[in-house]
């Protein structure tokens, strides 16, 4: 069953991201972008928590996801070491995300030739 | 001709875009792909035993390194364009963003070409992410005092 949610979830997401893609003149770029605010919002609200329990990894694969653990990790930080906080811990849980992309596309692009 | 007879004609032959379609295949292609983080997360709990945190990130780790692979050998292009925000929206599409800039830009060198442009498509995401996450802890702060 949580496989079935995961993959509602997911795909309305998805769905919805297309439907702004098609009607208005934003780029995937702006769409991106819109999704992890949306995602810090969620998070300032409380709600993607929650969200995170129902639907498990339909919700963690987002790039939503990304504005969650940004804004989580630099709260947690604010509580644990004030204000100062919020600037070395703003990576702690989006560490892995931006450190393994940066890390594989560039072994990645080492090897590979670009097409033209 | 005037400009709005142009316009028309433009319109009439652009080719339409298959909305629906494109809808269809956003929703099973995202959601196939969570569906595979979910059953990640879940393989790695049972098997491996970890909690569901670290099951978490490493999913997300896998995920990265998968679509970084497919993005160099050229099939995830391809597939971008056919499931168009199927892909782009899960953190398949920000990997695929930050190796596919890599690639293009690695004839101008080293420096100059990758590294001043790996994150070409993918900076305006952490960016606004960060800036987002930093005012909103910032007004969370000033609410709770």
């Amino acid at each position: 069953m949580n496989f079935l949610y995961a993959f509602l979830f997911a795909g309305a997401a998805c769905s919805i991201a297309q439907i702004i893609l098609d009607n208005t003149k934003l780029t995937p770029g702006h769409i991106t972008s819109i999704y992890t605010v949306i995602g810090a919002v969620l998070s300032f609200l409380g709600v993607y928590d929650d969200i995170i329990v129902k639907f498990g990894g339909g919700a963690t694969a987002l790039i939503s996801n990304f504005g969650h653990m940004l804004y989580s990790s630099a709260y947690q930080g604010y509580m644990a070491e004030g204000l100062l906080g919020i600037f070395t811990n703003m990576f702690t849980k989006s560490s892995a995300a931006i450190a393994g992309a940066i890390i594989f596309a560039f072994l990645v692009s080492l090897v590979a030739k670009p097409k033209d | 001709m005037t400009k709005d007879d142009y316009k028309k004609l433009v319109k009439k032959h652009t080719p339409k875009e298959p909305k629906l379609r494109n809808i269809v295949v956003a929703f099973f292609v995202g959601g196939f792909i969570g569906f595979i983080a979910e059953f990640l997360i879940y393989m790695l709990q049972e098997s491996f035993g970890m909690s569901k945190v670290i099951a978490g990130s490493w999913t997300c780790l896998i995920i990265i390194v998968i679509s970084s692979i497919l993005t160099a050998f050229g099939f995830f292009d391809n597939w971008v364009n056919k499931c168009k925000c199927g892909l782009i929206i899960p953190t398949t599409g920000f990997a695929h963003s930050v190796t596919g800039s890599a690639l293009d830009y690695k004839k101008d060198g080293l420096i100059t070409g990758l590294g001043s442009n790996i994150f070409k498509l993918a900076g305006s995401v952490i960016l606004y992410g960060v800036i987002s996450a930093f005012i909103f802890v910032v007004i969370r702060v000033v609410i709770n005092g």
